[in-house]
């Protein structure tokens, strides 16, 4: 019986050290481990086998089996792995090919820096609004303490609906019409098209942007303008953005100002971009004009305001160095892509 | 507004500032100087050089040697300049020099750089220079000649600095000075303003009495008709008048301001609007007619020639000034040819007078003629600096000898100007500014500006110049000023809390920007206004009531002349524009409003409605833009069934490729083809798509309100069909049965299989669908899912279709 388990399994053996493929090994277990396999049949003689033998055999019959087992999982893992290398072997790529994309639409460079700006706002609590874009006189102008012929409605080249209604000319009545809702604090930014009679040139389009911005609360002061103006232009420009502001005169803000920051190109020394000049003007502010709180019912003695407008194209032009207004309306594939 | 460097130090003797130091501080301080240009910049070693001998060149018909005195020393020069002669005074620059350019009046940068040389064979040190080599204009120096060497006048010292001389040695500061700021549109303005911001002394001209014995009543009788029209009328009468070349220093600072040296009396009017900011008139006395002005408003059709000989149209709103018969001049504007000075002259009579700033700008604007004195007056000038500007005139005529000032002045001004007072609050400048300023400081800006200080009733007197400070937030301003807003702490704003975030409108559309540009659109921005012709492009018919639009009454041309009604021309010109660039496969969209009158002609403001327009032409089809749009709403939330309506009934798409796209059972956009011809009508050949989503109903329908509704427990099980449709039963039509009669386990279904050709009957199709029925409860029974077939089945036969055999 031993003699007899040592020859199966050694031919086992043999077998499993000669297959070269999966079926082979297979047919192995089959031939020795199966129902009717060499060693099962073994297993079913154990009738015959002395009771006090049984123990015995079967202890061998057992060992036998696993020695076979063991033997043909190593065999199995063997040829697996080669397989797999194989395999692996035959499915290399060439990398380098061309990707293939998803074609994702751009931005257009007006938005990508509204939502710049619309971002730095939200952080520090500012609601974004809007208002409409044909508009009263009334909104746009008298309210804003630009009276009946003041020049700075010729100044700034309105399109007339008709003698009420025009195409605004800032976005500041957006400031109005939400004071007029007479929810204090204010804290809001509106941005928008406007329009002025300006023909088209590389640096005038008779459409454009703006992004009014407002505050007003108790205790308001320039120096907070000053602040949040700084902060503004630090995360729009980058943290060694210096500002300067310059007295100015804006008939719904007083005291009125502007701002210039430092140029980003050179970073003030003066080059091509910022004329030699080390700065760049970049938008309009002031605290609001105690009038214009009146005439929405707020006491100027109790509230106090600033209020800031930006160029969106001035920004968007500045940014990306675009040299040409032009190509911001013209919606060509190739410039957009650049966004 | 310009001002020379050496005016303002007349007037503030102890400024002792380089030009970019003047510049930084005004600009600093409220006068914002745009740029400076020094004269001189490119100007170095010019003297004034005598010829003492001219000798014809041996080698150069062309050329003449000349021995040139240039002070104490005699050096040769060779010039191909005709005018020059034997003593004449030029001047020179000498070896190692610079001129600002050629005598073309061309402009070298950094200046050109004379050395000395031999012009063909002949020894020259230097170069006899033009007034346009030394940087200035024929038109500044009327007395040099056009084509050759500047000569100066023969008593002027040799050897001298020939820049100085000319004047050339000053630099001219160009402002931009805010329309509040009357007062610094003169030379006295922004001399008063550099004081301040320098904290020198101001040291106005002073104006001394002129007149003789006589009365000017007897030679003029001055009535104001219109005195709405005219606050202050003061004229004065000179007689014996001898027109003469003005001084020279006067005219360098006319020349530095960029005014024309023209004679004495023209120069002093000039002289005085830039030192002043008042305009002046002069008169030829005897063309006055009845010793008589009348100052009154035009009348209708009045036509009126004014001295550049052109003829005006007036009427009641323009305001005139006349004599005993006729105008003599648009007043404010400009005089009129019957009364003109001209060399014969020999009595002139003087006007400075105030008018109404906006009657001025309109008139000017109606008779179409804008000159230097009607942009001062449409400023709004103070009627107190008349008489005074006046009376300088009048100085500067004795001074300068141009004639004989007679005896006292009309003043016509009925109602005086008066400054305003305002309190004194140092609090509530410091509560605007966010400073901490002491209030004598804020006192000392103030006197430096010349605004008095009342102690007594605690107000600050503000003179009439000032009429711009209306307020105690007008005088923080004046503060900070001179405080200097760079002083001004940073702070950010405390006080109650607020949330930022965008308004729903906007989040919503952000949505629905950021999905299209995943589909791959690309964002483009058009312009609101379009021509009335798109409306023909576009195909739409006469009565459509799209071509009601908002009209704009002064457009810049019929091109920009409504407001757009639809969303479409801005889309199409783009896509027209990257086709016709050879662009490949473009897509872009527009997020934009669209303007719908509420009536015509309007007289409210119409209603915005926000469009979101997608237009491609390229890669993709009809179904492309399809998926587009459901993309969008599927990411605002709006996860109903989208259906889609054929009879869109838009002329201006393919009418066979075409819907309105509908969400319970509301039209929220439509898509389509563009019709060819109107691909036409833009000059393109491709196939265009267009998907439009009119963004208010998606707003009012998009929710983000969603709740979790279990995966799946229980197996699927799948059915196909495949039906024999007739050809024109849309699958919507089909897709319709399966939503009404699936039942509740009909979980989904999808199309696989779409065929028309040889094997099916002519005018039918086939149409094949897998359907999948779940229950979210249960196992579900082959019963369950054949009692939903047939009812499907049976509604499917309705509609003529069979199941393929």
């Amino acid at each position: 019986m031993r003699d007899k388990l040592q020859e199966i399994t050694k031919k086992a053996m043999e077998q499993i050290e000669a297959a070269q493929e999966m079926t082979a090994l297979n047919d192995v277990r089959v031939a020795i481990l199966g129902k009717k396999g060499e060693l099962t049949a073994v297993l079913k003689s154990m009738k015959d086998v002395k009771p006090e033998e049984r123990p015995m055999v079967g202890q061998l019959v057992n060992e036998a089996r696993n020695a076979i087992e063991e033997k043909l999982n190593e065999a199995k893992t063997k040829l697996e792995e080669a397989d797999m290398k194989m395999r692996l072997k035959s499915e290399v790529i060439d990398v380098t090919l061309p990707a293939k994309k998803a074609k994702i639409g751009h931005s257009h460079p007006n938005v990508s820096v509204l939502e710049e700006v619309e971002n730095i706002f939200i952080g520090m609590g500012y609601e974004v609004v809007e208002g409409p874009e044909v508009e009263y006189d009334y909104y746009n102008f008298e309210a804003l303490n630009i009276p009946e012929n003041h020049p700075a409605k010729d100044e700034q080249d309105t399109f007339y609906i008709n003698k009420n209604i025009l195409l605004r000319t800032q976005t500041s009545p957006v400031q109005v019409r939400v004071m007029e809702k007479g929810k204090l604090p204010i804290r809001m930014i509106a941005p928008g098209r406007v329009f002025r009679s300006d023909e088209v040139d590389a640096t005038h389009s008779p459409s454009f942007h703006q992004i009014e911005g407002m505050v007003i609360d108790k205790n308001i002061t320039f120096a907070d303008l000053k602040g949040t103006l700084q902060e503004f232009v630090k995360q729009l420009f980058g943290p060694e953005t210096k500002v300067k502001f310059r007295p100015h005169h804006f008939p719904f803000t007083e005291p009125s100002a502007e701002v210039d920051v430092s140029c980003f190109k050179c970073g003030g020394k003066g080059c091509r971009f910022c004329k030699g000049e080390g700065w760049i003007e970049i938008l309009g502010c002031g605290m609001v004009h105690p009038k214009v709180l009146k005439m929405r019912g707020i006491d100027p003695d109790e509230y106090q305001g600033f209020a800031f407008g930006v160029g969106l194209e001035r920004i968007a032009l500045l940014k990306y160095e675009i040299d040409d207004m032009r190509l911001l309306y013209e919606n060509d594939d190739r410039f957009l892509k650049q966004f | 507004m310009k001002t020379s460097l050496k005016w303002i130090k007349d007037l503030v003797p102890e400024l002792d500032v380089t030009p970019q130091e003047f510049m930084d501080a005004m600009t600093l301080s409220g006068s914002k100087v745009e740029f400076y240009e020094c004269m001189d910049a490119d100007l170095d070693k010019i003297v004034v050089g005598q010829i003492k001998e001219i000798a014809p060149h041996p080698d150069a018909d062309k050329l003449v040697v000349c021995q040139v005195d240039i002070g104490g020393e005699v050096t040769q020069i060779v010039t191909g300049a005709k005018n020059v002669f034997e003593g004449a005074k030029i001047p020179v620059v000498l070896d190692g020099g610079r001129v600002a350019g050629g005598h073309d009046g061309s402009k070298t940068p950094g200046g050109i750089k004379i050395k000395k040389g031999k012009l063909r064979g002949v020894e020259s040190n230097g170069m006899m220079c033009s007034i346009e080599e030394l940087g200035s204009t024929h038109d500044m120096f009327p007395e040099a000649p056009v084509d050759g060497i500047y000569i100066f006048p023969e008593d002027t010292q040799v050897g001298a600095n020939a820049v100085e001389v000319l004047g050339l040695d000053d630099t001219v500061f160009e402002y931009e000075i805010t329309s509040n700021r009357v007062d610094c549109f003169a030379v006295l303005g922004l001399a008063r303003e550099a004081a301040a911001t320098f904290e020198k002394e101001f040291v106005p001209p002073v104006v001394t009495k002129t007149g003789n014995d006589e009365d000017v009543n007897d030679y003029i009788k001055v009535s104001v008709e219109a005195t709405d029209l005219c606050p202050r009328y003061t004229a004065r009468v000179v007689k014996n008048i001898k027109i003469a070349p003005s001084p020279e220093w006067m005219q360098r600072r006319l020349r530095a301001q960029g005014i024309r040296p023209i004679n004495n009396l023209v120069d002093i009017t000039n002289y005085v609007m830039e030192e002043y900011g008042q305009p002046m008139h002069a008169y030829d006395l005897d063309t006055i007619e009845g010793k008589e002005i009348v100052v009154r408003r035009g009348k209708a059709d009045e036509t009126f020639v004014t001295l550049d000989g052109q003829e005006r149209k007036v009427d009641e709103s323009v305001l005139m000034i006349c004599d005993g018969k006729k105008a003599v001049g648009l007043a404010g504007i400009m005089g009129g040819e019957n009364s003109m000075i001209t060399d014969n002259v020999t009595t002139v009579l003087f006007e400075a007078a105030c008018f109404d700033g906006t009657n001025i700008r309109l008139s000017s604007k109606k008779v179409g003629l804008r000159t230097d004195a009607s942009g001062k007056f449409e400023k709004g000038l103070d009627p107190n600096n008349a008489m005074e500007a006046m009376n300088r005139a009048c100085q500067l005529i004795v001074e300068l000898g141009c004639g004989e000032v007679v005896g006292g002045a009309i003043d016509i001004y009925p109602e005086k100007k008066e400054g305003r007072r305002l309190p004194f609050e140092p609090e509530k400048y410091n509560h605007m500014l966010g400073t901490d300023i002491p209030k004598e400081d804020m006192l000392t800006y103030f006197a430096r500006l010349d605004l008095g200080y009342d102690k007594e009733t605690n107000e600050i007197v503000i003179p009439s110049w000032r009429q711009d400070l209306e307020s105690y937030a007008d005088l923080a301003e004046e503060v900070a000023r001179f405080f200097g807003y760079d002083k001004i702490p940073t702070s950010l704003p405390c006080g109650e809390s607020t949330t930022g975030c965008l308004s729903y409108k906007l989040k919503i559309e952000k949505i629905a920007r950021t999905v299209a540009q995943f589909c791959g659109f690309s964002q483009g921005m058009t312009y609101s206004f379009e021509s009335p012709k798109v409306f023909d492009k576009l195909l739409l018919d006469e009565n459509d009531p799209l071509r009601q639009a908002v009209v704009i009454s002064n457009p810049l041309g019929e091109d920009f002349s409504i407001m757009r009604t639809l969303p479409l021309d801005g889309m199409l010109t783009s896509l027209a524009t990257n086709a016709n660039r050879r662009n490949k496969n473009v897509r872009l969209f527009e997020m934009g409003n669209i303007y719908l009158p509420k009536q015509v002609p309007v007289t409210e403001l119409p209603e915005e409605r926000m469009q979101l327009t997608m237009g491609m032409y390229g890669e993709g089809d009809f179904f492309t833009m399809k998926g587009t749009i459901e993309e969008i709403l599927s990411q605002v939330g709006m996860d109903h069934k989208v259906s889609y309506d054929p009879n869109a009934g838009k002329n201006f798409l393919h009418p066979g490729r075409q819907a309105n796209v509908v969400y319970d059972g509301v039209v929220i956009g439509y898509l389509g083809e563009v019709h060819p011809r109107v691909t036409a009508n833009y000059d393109m050949k491709e196939r265009v798509f267009i998907g439009v989503l009119d963004m208010p109903e998606i707003v009012e329908r998009a929710t983000f309100d969603k709740k979790y509704e279990g995966v799946a427990k229980f197996p699927a099980a799948t059915r196909d069909i495949s039906m024999v449709v007739p050809r024109d039963v849309l699958v919507g039509q089909i897709e319709e049965v399966f939503d009404t009669k699936g039942g509740a386990y009909l979980e989904s279904y999808e199309l696989f299989d779409i065929y028309e050709g040889n094997q099916i009957t002519g005018g039918f199709k086939s149409v094949a669908y897998s359907l999948t029925f779940r229950a979210k409860d249960k196992n579900l029974e082959e019963d369950d899912i054949t009692t939903a077939m047939n009812r499907i089945l049976k509604a499917l036969d309705q509609m003529g279709i069979q199941l393929r055999k």
